[in-house]
C-alpha cells in the first residue's frame, strides 16, 4: 500500500488495459487474476501514473506489458532488488511486483528473502504453477514430488518450497493465497494493498499446457466447500458449509480437523481467525492438504514499520542542520595552501 | 600529480657532501596488528603539510589478523615524496623500518644499496626469528652488512616512555608505531603538532591512551634528537615543492571518487542512489558515501553485487542516478543487469577497483586485467562507455566525467580504478564547484506535440533517449531487458527491429567520440620513433620513464587515454605518426589487443601480473629496448618491489 496516496482516482477497468494484444496461451490462470487486478485498482482508488509494476522474467513477468501504467520487465529473479531502488527513489509510488515460482523461489529467492525480511512497501504476487512454463514444461521449485518434466523424465526428487512458509520464515508481516479463477482474489488483492509493508500474496495459477489442472484437488468448483478453507479474521475456522472446523491440538501442539455439530462451533474447539497471530499462521502455511482443506485468504496481516520508513528517517536525522556545502566537502581536513606562482611544467 | 616539473634522471639519491636529497622513499613494514598502515597514513599527513609532494603505497595481507610474527602478516606502507614532482610510490626504498623479523626478511631485498634499516632489536627474539625463517639473527651475524643498520630495542624504549600511564604491556606495546612515528617525523624535519592533534582527536573518549601515544610520539622524536648517535640516522630537510598556488589536502582514489560521484549528482542536479555490496577495495566507496546524507545521498548495502546493481538500476529508473561500485568478481555478477541497463538505456555509474583475477584471485593486490570484462563483458552486443582514473586525484574528475555520460546519453558507464589508486593517497589542489560546468538532466513530462503516441524510445541528437519518471501523468509506459520496437518501445523482436535497435545503442555509445576532447599527447610531440600508451594507473611510472629517456635524448612520447571506450576519434592517427607502440599494462595485453583491433596498429605489449605496479625502471628499460628494435614482452615479478614474493617463499 501507499501512505502518501494523494485523492482517490476515480478510474474503471478500460483505464487499466494497455492496447498490447496479451500474448499468454488461451485459457492461461495469467488472465484471470489479470482481470481481477484490473478490476481490483479501480476500487481501490489507485492512479494509474503513481502506480508501477515490476516483474522479472517467466510467464508471469510479462504481466506489466498489459496493465496501463508504469512498468518494468526487468531480469530473471531480480524484481525484489529493481523494486527496493525504486520505492527508495521515490516511496510515494505504489509498486507492484509481479513475479512466479520459478523467479521468485528459484533464482531470485535470494532476493525474495530479503525484500521480505527488510519489509519494503510493495505487493508482492507470485504466480505458482508448480511449473517452468516459459522455457517449456521443467519442473520448479514447487513442484510436487515426482512430477515428470522435460528434465525430469523419471519424476523430480526433491521436495517442493512451500511460497508461504518460506515468506514467514524470512519475517514477512503479510502472507496471503489465492487462487486464479476465484473470486475471492480481489479481496485478498486489496487486503495486500492496504497492510504498510511487505504483503506477499501466493497465487495458485493454472498451467494449461504444462501442469494442467494441478490444483483441480482443491480449486475446482466441485467439492470446493469441502476443500478450501477461507480465512477471516474474527471468524471461526469453518469449512464444508460450517460442519467442519480447525481446532488446535492441544497435546501435539498443532491443528487438527474436528466435526461441528448443529452449527455449534465453540463447542467443537473451532478457533476463531486472528491475523496477527503468528503462530497459527506458520501452522496454517504448513497444513499438508489432503487431511486438511486448503488454507486460503488472509493467513497473517501483523504490520511494522516500513524499510523506506526507518531508511528516510536515517537519511534525514543525518542531514538534519547539515548544509550540502560541495565546495566545504571538497576542502575538508587537513589542508595547506600553496602562495607563490606557478612554474610552467614541461 | 597533473604538472610535471625538471627532475634529474637520476634515481633520487642524497646529494654530495651529506646534504638532503631531492626525493626519499621511506617504507614502514611490521606486523599487521602494529599499526604500520595508521603510521604511514600519519606520516603522509605531515609530509603533504610540510609541502612536499607524495605518493604512497599501502600493501596489506588479504588476512584480517594473521598469526602475530609470521612472513604472511606483515603490513606494509611505502611512501616516496620530495621537493620535486612525485608519481609513484618509489622504485625502491631508501629507508626500511621493520618492526619485526618477518618485516625485515619480506622487506629488506627491495631495499637500495647502501640503504638504511630501522630494526626494534625489542623484537628478534628466538621466537620471532623462527616464525621469519631466520636460522640466525639477522641484525648480529653481519647478513645485513650492504645496508646500513640501526638496530636498538623500541619496544623497551617504547614502554619506557609510556610507563607513566600505566597501561598493560599489550596495550604500552601498542604506541610503538607511534614511538617509530615520532623518530621518522625527527628524521624528516616534520612537525609533530598535527599527528597530536589527531591523536587527541581519535582517542578523544580515552584520554590516557591519547597521552601515551602523544608520550611515544615524543619520545620517539626525543630519540632521535638527544641519542648520540654516530653513523647513519641523520636529519634531512626536504624543500617544499613548487606547486601551483592554491588549497591543497591528501586524497585517496577511494575519497577522490566518492567526493566526485558527489560532484556529479549536483551537477545533474540528481539525487544519487547508491548500491553496495562489500567487497575489497570497493568498499571504502560505500564507507565515504554513507556519510554525505546531506547531499541528497540513499545507500544501501544489498543481500548481494546482483541487487546493488539492480536496485540502482530501480533507483535511475525512478529519477535519481543510480551508481553501483565493486570488484572484478562482483562486476562479473553483475554482468547481466549492466545489459539490462543498457537495453533500457538508463543512467547508471558502476565503478570497478580492480584487483588481480580471475576469480578470488589477489584481493589486495593490483592489476589492470578487467578491460577486456569492462568494455566486452556482457551477452549480447552491449556498448557501455569506460573511463579509466590514472591517479586518485584524477579519479575525481573521472567520476564527474562519468555522470555527466551517464546522464547525458541515458547509459551505463564504468569507472575504471584498480586497487593501487583506491588505497594510494595524494596531494590535491582542492577544485572550486564554480569551475564545474552543470549538465542538468532533464524529464521528458508531456507528450512532445505532434507524437500520436508516447514513444519513451524516441532519440535525440545524442541518440539519447528520454527519461520519463513513473509518477509522470499521462505518461503511462513499459519498459523491459526484451527487444523493443524503435520509438514506442513495444515488445518486438522481428528482424529488422532487432538490427535497427542494435544499431542504435551502438551508434548511440560510438557518438560519445565525438563529446570528449581529442587524444593529448601528455609527453612529447605527435610523431616519432616511439610512443608510449597507457590507461589508468601506469601513467604515474610511464610518465617518469619516458621522461628519463626523453632526458637522455631518446626519441619517446607518451600517451595516456583516459576514455578507453569509446576510444578518442583521433587516437588512431596520433598512434599511426609514431613507428612503434608499446603497451605497458598490468594484464596480459588487453588494451594491446583493443589498440591492435580498432586501429590496426602494431602495437607491442609490455606486461606485468605480480600484482604489483610497474617501476620506473622497468618502464625505462622498455623503452630502451624498444628504440634497440625488441619491443615488449612480459616483466618478472620484481622480488624486491611490495610485496616480495620469493622472500616469503623462498
Amino acid at each position: 500500500m501507499n501512505d502518501m496516496t494523494p485523492v482517490a482516482k476515480t478510474t474503471t477497468i478500460k483505464d487499466w488495459e494497455t492496447d498490447q494484444e496479451v500474448r499468454w496461451c488461451p485459457g492461461c490462470g495469467d488472465y484471470a487474476i489479470l482481470k481481477a487486478v484490473q478490476r481490483t485498482l479501480p476500487e481501490i482508488g489507485a492512479d494509474p501514473a503513481n502506480t508501477v509494476f515490476v516483474s522479472g522474467i517467466g510467464c508471469s513477468s510479462r504481466f506489466p506489458y498489459y496493465m496501463e501504467t508504469y512498468g518494468f520487465h526487468t531480469i530473471h529473479g531480480r524484481a525484489p532488488a529493481i523494486a527496493t531502488g525504486v520505492k527508495l527513489a521515490n516511496p510515494a509510488l505504489d509498486v507492484w511486483l509481479i513475479t512466479g515460482d520459478g523467479d521468485g523461489l528459484s533464482i531470485g529467492g535470494n532476493h525474495m528473502m530479503h525484500i521480505l525480511r527488510r519489509n519494503l512497501d510493495i505487493q508482492i504476487m507470485l504466480f505458482n504453477n508448480e511449473i517452468y512454463g516459459l522455457t517449456k514444461g521443467q519442473y520448479s521449485p514447487t513442484s510436487r514430488i515426482g512430477t515428470t518434466s522435460p528434465s525430469t523424465p523419471m519424476g523430480s526428487v526433491d521436495r517442493p518450497a512451500s511460497p508461504c512458509a518460506f515468506a514467514l520464515g524470512s519475517g514477512a508481516r503479510f502472507v496471503a493465497r489465492g487462487f486464479d479463477v476465484s473470486k475471492e482474489l480481489p479481496a485478498v488483492l486489496k487486503a495486500g494493498h492496504a497492510h504498510p509493508g511487505a504483503a506477499f500474496i501466493e497465487i495458485f495459477q493454472n498451467c494449461i499446457v504444462y501442469n494442467k489442472d494441478v490444483f483441480n484437488d482443491f480449486a475446482a468448483p466441485k467439492g470446493a466447500e469441502d476443500r478450501q478453507l477461507w480465512l477471516r479474521n474474527g471468524e471461526p475456522m469453518l469449512f464444508a458449509k460450517n460442519t467442519k472446523g480447525i481446532a488446535l491440538d492441544v497435546e501435539k501442539l498443532t491443528l487438527k480437523v474436528v466435526d461441528v455439530v448443529d452449527g455449534d462451533w465453540q463447542a467443537a474447539g473451532v478457533i476463531v481467525h486472528d491475523v496477527k497471530n503468528r503462530s497459527v499462521a506458520h501452522m496454517l502455511v504448513e497444513l499438508p492438504f489432503g487431511p486438511f482443506p486448503m488454507a486460503l485468504g488472509v493467513i497473517y496481516d501483523d504490520p511494522r514499520p516500513t524499510f523506506e520508513a526507518a531508511v528516510i528517517e536515517q537519511n534525514r536525522k543525518a542531514s538534519e542542520g547539515r548544509k550540502p556545502d560541495l565546495a566545504a566537502l571538497l576542502a575538508k581536513g587537513q589542508t595547506w595552501t600553496v602562495t607563490g606562482t606557478a612554474q610552467d611544467p614541461i | 600529480m597533473a604538472t610535471i616539473l625538471a627532475e634529474s634522471p637520476e634515481a633520487p639519491s642524497r646529494r654530495a657532501g651529506g646534504a638532503s636529497p631531492e626525493a626519499v622513499v621511506v617504507r614502514f613494514a611490521g606486523d599487521s596488528g602494529d599499526g604500520m598502515q595508521l603510521t604511514g597514513g600519519q606520516f603522509t599527513l605531515s609530509t603533504a603539510l610540510a609541502g612536499n609532494d607524495l605518493a604512497t603505497f599501502p600493501d596489506f595481507p588479504a588476512e584480517i589478523r594473521a598469526p602475530q610474527g609470521t612472513l604472511f602478516g606483515v603490513s606494509a606502507f611505502q611512501i616516496n615524496f620530495g621537493s620535486t614532482q612525485i608519481e609513484t610510490a618509489g622504485d625502491a626504498p631508501d629507508v626500511l623500518v621493520a618492526m619485526n623479523p618477518a618485516a625485515l626478511k619480506t622487506n629488506v631485498e627491495a631495499l637500495k644499496p647502501g640503504g638504511l634499516i630501522i630494526a626494534d632489536s625489542g623484537e628478534f627474539g628466538e621466537r620471532n626469528l623462527a616464525k621469519a625463517k631466520y636460522a640466525a639473527d639477522p641484525l648480529k651475524d653481519g647478513s645485513l652488512s650492504r645496508w646500513q643498520l640501526l638496530a636498538f630495542d623500541i619496544s623497551a624504549l617504547t614502554l619506557e616512555s609510556v610507563k607513566p600511564f600505566g597501561l598493560g604491556n599489550k596495550e604500552a606495546l601498542r604506541c610503538k608505531n607511534m614511538w617509530t612515528l615520532g623518530l621518522a617525523l625527527w628524521m624528516f624535519d616534520r612537525d609533530r603538532e598535527p599527528i597530536i592533534a589527531w591523536l587527541n582527536d581519535k582517542f578523544r573518549k580515552n584520554p590516557v591512551l591519547a597521552e601515551a601515544n602523544i608520550a611515544a610520539l615524543n619520545a620517539g622524536h626525543a630519540y632521535g634528537e638527544t641519542a648520540e648517535l654516530t653513523g647513519p640516522l641523520k636529519q634531512y630537510h626536504l624543500e617544499p615543492v613548487p606547486s601551483s598556488p592554491g588549497l591543497y589536502r591528501t586524497v585517496t582514489g577511494a575519497e577522490a571518487i566518492s567526493l566526485g560521484l558527489v560532484a556529479g549528482a549536483q551537477l545533474a542536479q540528481l539525487p544519487m542512489f547508491f548500491g553496495g555490496y562489500p567487497i575489497t577495495p570497493a568498499s571504502a566507496i560505500l564507507h565515504h558515501l554513507v556519510r554525505l546524507k546531506e547531499f541528497g545521498i540513499t545507500t544501501f548495502q544489498a543481500e548481494d553485487e546482483i541487487a546493488a546493481i539492480c536496485a540502482a538500476i530501480g533507483a535511475s529508473y525512478a529519477g535519481q542516478l543510480g551508481v553501483t561500485s565493486s570488484s572484478g568478481p562482483g562486476i562479473a555478477l553483475k554482468g547481466e543487469a549492466m545489459g539490462l541497463a543498457i537495453m533500457t538505456e538508463l543512467p547508471l555509474v558502476i565503478v570497478n577497483s580492480q584487483r588481480g583475477g580471475p576469480s578470488t584471485g589477489l584481493p589486495t593486490k593490483t592489476e589492470q586485467s578487467d578491460l577486456y570484462q569492462a568494455i566486452y563483458g556482457r551477452n549480447g552486443d552491449a556498448p557501455m562507455p569506460v573511463i579509466a582514473a590514472r591517479s586518485p586525484s584524477d579519479a575525481f574528475d573521472c567520476a564527474i566525467e562519468a555522470c555527466r555520460i551517464a546522464t547525458q546519453y541515458m547509459t551505463p558507464v564504468m569507472l575504471l580504478t584498480d586497487g593501487y589508486i583506491a588505497n594510494a593517497a595524494e596531494p590535491w589542489q582542492v577544485p572550486d564547484p564554480a569551475s564545474f560546468t552543470p549538465f542538468p538532466a532533464k524529464f521528458l513530462e508531456t507528450r512532445p506535440d505532434g507524437d500520436e503516441e508516447l514513444k519513451p524510445y524516441a532519440r535525440d541528437e545524442k541518440l539519447a533517449r528520454p527519461w520519463i519518471k513513473p509518477g509522470t501523468p499521462g505518461m503511462m509506459h513499459r519498459i523491459g531487458g526484451i527487444e523493443k520496437a524503435p520509438g514506442t518501445g513495444h515488445i518486438d523482436y522481428s528482424p529488422g527491429t532487432h538490427q535497427a535497435m542494435t544499431d542504435l545503442r551502438k551508434d548511440k555509445v560510438d557518438g560519445i567520440a565525438r563529446d570528449i576532447p581529442p587524444q593529448d599527447v601528455s609527453l612529447g610531440e605527435a610523431g616519432g620513433r616511439l610512443v608510449v600508451v597507457g590507461w589508468g594507473s601506469t601513467f604515474g611510472p610511464i610518465h617518469q620513464a619516458v621522461r628519463r629517456a626523453r632526458a637522455k635524448g631518446l626519441d619517446v612520447s607518451q600517451v595516456h587515454v583516459r576514455h578507453v571506450w569509446p576510444l578518442p576519434e583521433n587516437l588512431g592517427s596520433l598512434l599511426k605518426s609514431f613507428d612503434n607502440v608499446l603497451v605497458p599494462e598490468m594484464n596480459t595485453g588487453q588494451f594491446k589487443t583493443v589498440l591492435r583491433d580498432q586501429f590496426l596498429v602494431d602495437a607491442k605489449p609490455l606486461n606485468k601480473t605480480s600484482g604489483q605496479p610497474f617501476t620506473i625502471a622497468e618502464i625505462e628499460s622498455a623503452i630502451e629496448a624498444a628504440l634497440g628494435g625488441h619491443a615488449g614482452g612480459e616483466v618478472d615479478a620484481d622480488t624486491t618491489q611490495l610485496p616480495s614474493i620469493k622472500a616469503v617463499n623462498p
